[in-house]
């Protein structure tokens, strides 16, 4: 018998007694170190937002009247136009995607189901990259065309610009409609079937089963991924200023560091904040929509139906489209650019100091990001049901802060740190260096941890709720506390979950730009903004490569989540999974 | 090894609860329960789904913490007032409905998971010595993914009682297995159970199976025990209607209680204790009821028949009865519907409830 147990099966009346007062004392020391990092961790994840406040507060003298003239308003219309835009576009192909992949059956469907993803591996600065060296007019495509059609100077032949809102517009979409794709084939896969056979039986044609049953039906998982798409949208900062969109994002960013004004930064984005809240509270009533589409009835996979004659052909082409314009032709022409480049002067460099440079960032806050996801992920078990979950929502607040915002906010309690920590330094050494966080890229770790933190948490709290309550009840009834049955029960199952959640956030951290252009130490490069140097000069020299580089650590996330949609695959529909 | 004592019935309870009340919001999930267990005593938790039994269950392993009451292990609290000790320092067994079996670990290390105080070699000594008891011991590289239901089942009874538990608590053991493998482990179970003399308590629904494995049977309903004792005792003295209907099909006849008796179409019944003029509910139980020879007893008509192999049953209206009698009778029986049959009702069998109560 265990030792705790020997001490209650003691004859002594109070033989539990002891151990029981240990214990409490115990979880007292617990309770404690667990509220203060709790409180810590709040006050990380909130003092961007807070500081900007502050720093909008302090108001920016005569340059707000500027502002309130000449920038906000068109930005905010930019920006609105390219959110309406881009919303169009991703539920557009996104939903009519993954209604062509559940409701149809013809050769190759699944490799288009899986194809689909891979445009969530080209970042928006990067298919925007791609596109305008493409799409010069002494690029490539305009030099076939007037091969083509017979004409020989670059004026004779004027297409539209795609540098423009709606060249804008067309490539975030196709990249951002995984999104909206995503979810809502799972939804279909989950629960389309009784309903789409009933209303074929009640005589209404393919068509209309669309818009009239399965549209309406999968309206929660298209929101969701509109609005996850939106956040993204709102978060560029690279596709937009190469594409020549001013907006809200490009003039918080321009507000900084062309006129070095931080009041003004922190001003144009507080109203973007205010497009944030709308996304997340959008994203939070599609959440709960789920989650009521998710207890109806038994799932069971839809039977598709069999495609004949020349429609295979043409699902197939249809299908194609988005995957072409979104993966196929941005990857291999950089593929190409790079393989010519690396042929012609070898492999540059640069690159390598900045492949190192982007693994210790990205390494560093990942590290980081899965010791507290998994800690974060653990404290309504470990502490209390009732804090666990408020430390939850806390830690993943800084996902719906884009990046640029995120760095601009961080700049004033960094600096208030570094003071804090140079004063401390140099009463006690008698020299101190100056700017630890800014100086020394521990500022980016920080950003990189603050805005990638959700995914983390979400991962590790997905895995956690997959693991029966019973299990970690069993292992109590074993005589294992709590941390035990953690160590020994909860994390071995959730490890996996946890795993693709830092390779999620690592992910992230390698395409990330706005913060790291922002926040990275002076002189120092990582891929993304080597790539940024490169696309803003107009000079397209070695970015080819990083953005190869960029692409090709993007498809670890689809590789992820084709291992995760496996099921589905096979047409069982798999409810946790999805 | 050693087994916490097995001490003689006269000394402390092993299990004793007092008055243990919990809410859930709004719903009383246990309502001030009483219960003593003796070491060694096999006792059943018997009730509809809903009716706090689980519950209960969980509240002595300390997996929810009742608000009063108090409960007690060997004499020492280990719930109650302050006192909250972790379920992991009370000794106690728990084999749950789904049986819990790690699926990351082996059978062998699922079972050795509760003897982590003790040295690799003994932990693995008794983990052979628990899966042998229960035929499994070819098994124990294995992963749970691979087991069939009664080998999980028994893999779990094994995990459980390896730790050499004050007390074995099993949630619905039986419920997850089909007909035919569940009489089967069932029996298996017991001789285990039987052969290391463990102390449990076991929750289920089913009546037959309380009788079948338990010493004592405790009757809940909404969050109460309304009744402790032997089978025999809740089957031929219910304390109420609904511990009578539990354990079976009841004819119930209203009438109103005259010189301690109430009148049935059987013939008059007595009712003790019950004021002259009480509306009550005589209660038969259909096999208190057998046929008669001719003229003697209640006259009837049959109005089916139904073979069930070994017996037949027969259903016989009654002029007085609203409902027909179902009545088992031997399948070398010839009576046909349309007979005409005699029906009498034996002593035992028959009880009378205030109309007014449950």
């Amino acid at each position: 018998m265990s030792g705790a147990s020997a001490a209650i099966a003691a004859d002594t009346p109070h033989g539990a007694a002891p151990a029981a007062g240990q214990s409490s004392r115990r979880a007292r020391r617990a309770s404690f170190a667990w509220g203060f990092g709790a409180l810590a961790l709040a006050l990380l994840v909130l003092s961007p937002v807070v500081s900007l406040v502050i720093a909008a507060a302090q108001g920016s003298g005569e340059l707000w009247p500027h502002l309130l003239a000449h920038v906000l308003p068109q930005a905010m219309r930019e920006t609105a136009l390219l959110l309406a835009g881009v919303g169009l576009l991703v539920v557009g192909l996104g939903a009519g995607a993954a209604w062509l992949v559940t409701a149809y059956e013809f050769p190759g469907r699944r490799w288009l189901e899986a194809g689909l993803l891979l445009p969530m591996a080209v970042p928006t600065y990067i298919v925007a990259y791609a596109y305008l060296d493409l799409m010069h007019p002494i690029g490539p495509v305009q030099t076939a065309l007037r091969g083509v059609l017979g004409y020989a100077r670059p004026r004779d032949l004027v297409l539209p610009d795609l540098r423009s809102l709606p060249g804008c517009i067309l490539l975030l979409g196709f990249v951002l409609y995984p999104y909206v794709y995503l979810p809502t084939r799972a939804l279909f896969l989950m629960q389309a079937a009784n309903l789409v056979e009933a209303a074929r039986m009640l005589g209404r044609s393919p068509a209309s089963v669309f818009l009239r049953v399965a549209l309406p039906m999968a309206r929660p998982a298209i929101a969701l991924g509109a609005s996850l798409a939106l956040m993204e949208a709102l978060n560029d900062i690279g596709a937009a200023e190469f594409l020549g969109v001013r907006t809200l994002t490009v003039q918080v960013y321009a507000t900084w560091v062309n006129r070095s004004d931080l009041a003004g930064a922190a001003q144009i984005a507080l109203v973007m904040l205010v497009a944030v809240a709308a996304l997340v509270a959008v994203e939070r009533r599609a959440r709960r929509g789920r989650g009521f589409a998710g207890t109806a009835q038994r799932s069971r996979a839809m039977a598709r139906t069999p495609l004949r004659g020349w429609a295979p052909a043409g699902a197939m082409a249809l299908g194609l489209v988005p995957v072409a314009i979104g993966f196929l032709i941005p990857a291999s022409y950089l593929a190409q650019a790079a393989a010519t480049r690396i042929a012609r002067t070898g492999f540059p460099e640069t690159i390598l100091p900045e492949i190192g440079n982007t693994l210790l960032y990205a390494g560093l806050a990942t590290a980081i990001a899965a010791l507290l996801g998994v800690l974060v992920a653990c404290a309504p078990r470990l502490v209390s049901e009732r804090f666990g979950p408020a430390l939850i929502r806390v830690a993943s607040l800084g996902y719906a802060l884009p990046g640029a915002i995120l760095a601009i906010g961080l700049l004033g309690p960094l600096a208030l740190a570094d003071t804090a920590v140079s004063a401390a330094l140099q009463a006690t050494l008698g020299s101190a260096p100056a700017l630890i966080g800014l100086g020394t890229g521990s500022a980016l770790v920080i950003a990189y941890l603050i805005r990638f933190l959700a995914v983390s948490v979400g991962t590790c709290e997905a895995g956690l709720a997959r693991v029966p309550p019973s299990l970690p009840d069993a292992a109590r009834m074993l005589g294992r506390g709590p941390t035990a049955t953690l160590r020994h029960v909860q994390l071995p199952l959730t490890w996996p979950a946890a795993l693709s959640g830092a390779l999620l956030v690592f992910v992230d951290c390698v395409k990330e730009l706005p913060a790291t252009l922002l926040l990275r130490p002076l002189n120092v490069e990582t891929l993304a903004t080597h790539l940024y140097g490169e696309a803003a000069r107009g000079t397209y020299e070695d970015g080819t490569i990083a953005a190869l580089l960029i692409v090709a650590v993007g498809l670890i996330p689809v590789a992820i989540l084709l291992r995760l949609g496996a099921p589905h695959a096979d047409g069982r529909a798999n409810r946790r999974e999805s | 090894m050693i087994r916490s004592e097995t001490r003689s019935a006269d000394a402390t309870p092993r299990l004793e609860l007092h008055e243990v009340s919990l809410r859930f919001g709004a719903t009383r999930a246990l309502d001030a329960v009483s219960l003593q267990v003796r070491a060694g005593e096999i006792i059943a938790l018997l009730g509809d789904s809903g009716c706090g039994k689980s519950t209960l269950l969980r509240a002595i392993a300390g997996l929810e913490r009742p608000d009063a009451g108090e409960i007690r292990l060997d004499g020492t609290v280990v719930s109650g007032g302050r006192e909250a000790v972790p379920p992991e320092a009370r000794g106690v067994g728990l084999m749950f409905q789904d049986y819990a079996l790690f699926p990351h670990l082996t059978v062998a290390e699922n079972v050795r998971f509760g003897l982590h105080g003790q040295s690799r070699a003994q932990a693995k000594d008794v983990a052979t010595a628990r899966l042998e008891q229960v035929g499994l011991a070819d098994r124990a590289g294995d992963y749970p993914g691979t087991l069939s239901g009664g080998e999980s089942q028994r893999v779990a009874l094994a995990r459980a009682l390896a730790p050499g538990p004050r007390i074995l608590l099993l949630d619905e053991p039986f419920s997850n297995l089909d007909r035919r493998t569940r009489d089967r482990v069932r029996a298996d179970t017991l001789s285990v159970l039987r052969a290391t003399a463990t102390t449990t308590l076991l929750v289920t629904h089913d009546p037959e199976e309380a009788m079948m494995l338990a010493d004592r049977i405790a009757l809940m309903r909404i969050g109460r025990i309304v009744q402790t004792g032997s089978g025999e005792d809740l089957y031929q003295r219910p304390v109420s209607r609904f511990a009578a209907r539990f354990f079976g099909a009841l004819i119930e006849i209203a009438g109103h209680c005259r010189d301690g008796r109430v009148a049935t179409p059987f013939g008059p019944i007595p009712a003790p204790g019950f004021a002259e003029g009480t509306t009550v509910l005589a209660c038969l139980r259909p096999d208190a009821i057998s046929l008669a020879p001719p003229g003697e007893g209640l006259p009837g008509r049959i109005v089916d028949r139904t073979f069930l192999g070994a017996s037949a049953i027969l259903e016989i209206a009654v002029d007085s009865l609203d409902v027909p009698v179902a009545l088992a009778v031997p399948c070398s029986d010839t009576h046909a519907p349309g007979d005409t049959v005699h029906l009498s009702l034996s002593d035992t069998g028959s009880f009378v409830f205030d109309a007014a109560a449950d």
